[in-house]
């Protein structure tokens, strides 16, 4: 068993948004949307400002209310605690879209609803998401928290994190570091 | 607006207690031929194809792989061996493939013709195209001469042009990037150091305890490896200090943000070098060893104190000592980033030297955490034969000026072109590789007016950029993702070099610039200077000499050749400068030669008038200034620029974030509408706009007067009377309200 998730540093972050092209070009996303996006944070009155950076995406939770509405079970949990919309079974009701809290999800062009896979294509080949693979500030890990040893379990042992939207109840595997 | 529109805009801004402030944009299409998947697991179906690539969407060129399924074009990534990139593109680069599928290209030759009193362009073949600049260039050599014909040039295929000029007899060929970008930076170093900064930048933040950024919104601008370095510095606890009127992601990255006042910057270099001396913070053993001219350096400082520098900077005397004392603790590892675009107020050559004595001081030059020395590849050229000796150059039109401009300047040739009495202003000829001149040269009317003075035009371009407006020929080139080019040798820490194979067809009538050259050489019987077969030849014959093979290249990509450099070479060694004392120059002996303070000195610049503001400008991480501006990629993450207000200003004018604005500057030019964006990130004296927006040409109509052009603005420039450069931040700017 594994649970994948996904760690990612504020501190190093600077908004490029080169994630959300690679991961347009790699998944094919159409111009125009896009499966995780960025969000600046600033704090303060000029000059004492303080500013957080996060690129954001579906949050994969453990509890998702998109999973639990999906009329047609298209929305469900699949290897690694990941949450996939099975493209042709789902019938664009969009019940998931306005269930899930943070707007992770988005009607596709073609009608299906489509959102963060965390690059599972990727992932069975060994390799990273291709918005962790192309960060140039190295700032995103992925991996699997069953793994006591991962990288990613090791930076969360050891840095201060947050989620998004805790209240909401979800249990989201993202992790920002702060 | 619902918050699930919202987040189709990508890049949120949101200020806390003002409110949310949205940025970007959503313009939906599809491309055809790009399949969307059906199912997360489909997408490694299908076959799957890379070629090498060099990325050109900026300076940095890094190396990487196109990828193609089934044949069709899919996506750009890094190559791992490639240490300009370390394996990860920048945004821009990784959305280079809307470069090439951009509906908009440029797509066949056009000449410019007169049809019932209107100049139309016509569409031409490329046999008509280049017999029509063939004859005119033999005509402008035969009644003026080879030289009076002029390349501006950005990017690769610059070199195959240069060539052919250099061929033809002339040797004016320009960048923008000299006069009016770093060419003040490179001076200043050689000046000190005898040695300058080069691109990539031979800084080694990655290892650096301090970094000082003055003038450098690392971040912002997406220079690769240099953001790659700054992130890891920043995540060993590196301390950064950063010197910005904005609060860049940088400084929300550093222990220290000095807000400081604009155009004050050297009166804070010159304060920290008095801290440094005056508590005898200085690196003594390296200062004694290796400079020139400490005690005159000593003595020009001794009034440069915090306190002086306090009402100039607004940086208050104790956090100016602090920070002094922050770089002197972790010196040698401390960097004064030498900054990249420094073109700003016209004693730009002075400031970077600041900057450049304060590293020396450090002793940061040539040791960890500093800068290191750069090794770079040695690859023998393809033998050509011997150029013609050019009778006169640009310099003839400025006799006694600019004494130490190394370079060609892009402004001066526009200068010596526009006929002006008692000059030898001769130039007849253009022609312009990749650099659309009208958004890129400050002082745009003058640009036009040499532009309308010339015999000739001719633009090489990718896409219908304004400057293709005003050519008389315009000859489609194709993108880098269709072509080879020259083997790219840049210098770093390691020798390497890369290889840009074609992994697409080149679509519609476009070529190579390589090929381009090559065919308008035989119409002028240049022939000779082309000697290659084709330029598979051409580049087999520069491999093979350091037993490689253009077979090899196109497997790996990426070559890394043995080098024996010492990266940092100052801890104690011998070392003669490239300068006339053979010492790095406090004092520099070349400046005072030539009449300029051998010590930089602090200018008071010109400040705003009432009610208007200093116009400031930078980059964007997803853009190229004009260059991407149109690729939909990119416009996708910022399809227009906005302009910065501080919140008092923005009340004063009752401007609210996403209202649109109309600015003018003190000449009463007018720019095109730009969305407010009301932020605490700026001082109050000045605003701020990314370059390279606000684009005129209807043609191509996805960046069709999106956002506002900061260059239209720069009715004013202050010249380096040492280089030449344009300083581009004397300009004042306000708000024209019966605009909006
Ligand atoms: S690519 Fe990395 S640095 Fe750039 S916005 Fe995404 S997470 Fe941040
Ligand atoms: S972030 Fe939204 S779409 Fe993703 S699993 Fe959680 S609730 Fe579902
Ligand atoms: S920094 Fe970005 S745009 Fe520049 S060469 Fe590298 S990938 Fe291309």
């Amino acid at each position: 068993m594994a649970r994948y998730a996904m760690a990612i540093d504020t501190k190093r972050c600077v908004g490029c948004a080169d994630c959300v092209v690679a991961c347009q070009t790699e998944n094919n996303v159409p111009i125009g949307y896009c499966r995780d996006w960025i969000v600046q944070d600033t704090y303060g009155e000029y000059p004492n400002l303080s500013m957080e950076i996060r690129s954001e995406r579906c949050n994969h939770c453990d509890d998702s209310p998109c999973v639990r509405c999906c009329p047609t079970s298209a929305s469900h949990y699949a290897e690694g605690g990941i949450v996939l919309v099975t493209h042709d079974e789902c019938i664009g009701c969009k019940a998931c879209i306005t269930s899930c809290p943070y707007d992770a999800r988005y009607v596709h062009p073609e009608g299906y609803i489509d959102k963060c896979t965390f690059c599972i294509h990727r992932v069975k080949e060994g390799e990273d998401p291709a918005c962790v693979a192309v960060c140039p500030t190295h700032c995103m890990i992925f991996g699997d928290l069953d793994d006591k040893n991962s990288e990613i379990s090791k930076v969360l042992r050891s840095r201060k994190y947050k989620t998004l939207i805790p209240e909401a109840g979800t249990k989201p595997h993202v992790f920002y570091l702060l | 607006m619902s918050k699930r529109l919202n987040r189709r805009e990508f890049i949120k801004i949101l200020g806390a207690g003002t409110g949310g402030a949205l940025v970007g944009a959503s313009t939906i299409q599809t491309f055809a031929g790009m399949k969307t998947a059906s199912s997360a697991d489909l997408i490694t179906e299908g076959s799957i194809e890379k070629t090498p690539t060099y990325c050109e969407l900026c300076f940095w060129k890094c190396a990487g792989w196109v990828h193609k399924k089934d044949g069709e074009p899919w996506k750009i990534t890094g190559n791992p061996d490639d240490p300009n990139s370390h394996g990860r593109f920048c945004p821009r680069g990784t959305g280079g493939i809307g470069t090439y599928t951009d509906p908009q290209r440029l797509k066949t030759p056009l000449i410019r013709i007169e049809e019932r009193g209107k100049q139309v362009f016509k569409e031409a073949t490329w046999d008509e195209a280049l017999d029509y600049i063939a004859a005119k260039m033999n005509k402008i050599k035969e009644k003026w001469g080879p030289e009076c014909i002029a390349l501006f040039t950005h990017g690769s295929g610059g070199t195959y042009f240069k060539t052919l000029l250099k061929g033809f007899g002339s040797n004016n060929i320009a960048a923008p990037s000299y006069a009016q970008c770093r060419g003040p930076r490179e001076e200043a170093y050689l000046l000190t150091y005898g040695e300058g900064v080069g691109s990539p930048e031979r800084t080694d933040m990655v290892n650096s305890k301090c970094i000082v950024l003055i003038g450098s919104h690392i971040g912002e601008n997406m220079h690769n490896g240099q953001v790659q370095d700054f992130s890891e510095a920043v995540a060993n606890g590196a301390t950064v200090i950063t010197v910005d009127p904005r609060y860049s992601i940088a400084a929300s990255k550093s222990k220290y943000w000095l807000p400081i006042k604009p155009a004050t910057d050297m009166a804070l270099l010159l304060a920290w070098i008095n801290v440094i001396i005056e508590e005898e913070l200085y690196d003594k053993e390296y200062v004694k060893q290796y400079t020139y001219g400490f005690e005159e350096l000593k003595k020009a400082v001794k009034k440069n104190t915090p306190e002086w520098a306090y009402p100039i900077t607004t940086i208050k005397p104790h956090l100016i000592r602090e920070t002094a004392r922050e770089m002197a603790k972790n010196a040698p590892a401390t960097l004064v980033h030498p900054g990249r675009h420094v073109t700003w107020y016209g004693d730009d050559t002075q400031r970077v030297r600041a900057g450049a004595i304060l590293n020396a001081l450090l002793g940061s030059w040539g040791r960890r955490g500093g800068f290191y020395a750069p090794a770079k590849a040695k690859v023998e050229k393809y033998p050509l034969p011997e150029f013609p000796k050019p009778k006169k150059d640009w310099k003839d039109a400025f006799p006694d000026q600019f004494p130490l401009a190394n370079l060609a300047l892009s402004s001066g040739i526009c200068d010596a072109t526009i006929p002006t009495p008692g000059k030898d202003c001769s130039f007849k000829g253009w022609i312009v590789y990749g650099t659309n001149l009208p958004l890129t040269l400050p002082e745009p009317k003058k640009t036009i007016e040499a532009l309308k003075a010339l015999e000739l035009v001719v633009a090489i371009d990718i896409m219908p950029m304004e400057i293709t407006g005003w050519a008389d020929v315009v000859l489609p080139e194709c993108t880098y993702l269709e072509r080879y080019d020259d083997i790219r040798i840049s210098p770093g820490r390691e020798s390497t070099i890369a290889l840009r194979a074609p992994a697409f067809e080149a679509k519609y009538d476009t070529k190579p610039a390589a090929w381009i050259a090559k065919e308008l050489s035989k119409k002028l019987g240049l022939e000779k200077y082309f000697p290659w077969e084709t330029f598979e030849d051409y580049l087999d014959y520069r491999l093979k000499s350091i037993g490689s093979s253009l077979e090899e290249m196109k497997k790996i990509g990426v070559k890394k050749l043995a080098h024996d450099e010492d990266l940092y070479f100052l801890n104690g060694e011998e070392y003669e400068f490239g300068t006339n004392t053979g010492k790095i120059e406090l004092y520099s002996t070349a400046l005072e030669e030539h009449g300029f303070d051998p010590v930089p000195k602090y200018t008071h610049h010109e400040e705003p008038p009432e009610g208007y503001y200093r116009l400031n400008y930078g980059r964007a991480p997803m853009h190229s200034f004009s260059r991407t501006t149109n690729n939909s990629y990119l416009t996708d993450l910022m399809a227009e620029n906005v302009v910065w207000i501080n919140p008092l200003i923005a009340k004063e004018w009752d401007i609210k974030t996403g209202d649109y604005v109309v600015l003018k500057n003190t000449d009463g030019t007018k720019s095109n509408k730009i969305k407010a964006y009301v932020t605490q990130r700026i001082r109050h004296d000045s605003l701020y706009m990314v370059h390279g927006f606000g684009h005129r040409q209807k043609q191509m109509s996805t960046s069709y007067l999106k956002g506002a052009d900061d260059t239209n603005l720069m009715s004013r420039v202050k010249i380096d009377p040492i280089m030449g450069g344009t300083g581009m931040r004397a300009n004042f700017i306000t708000f024209s309200m019966e605009d909006v």
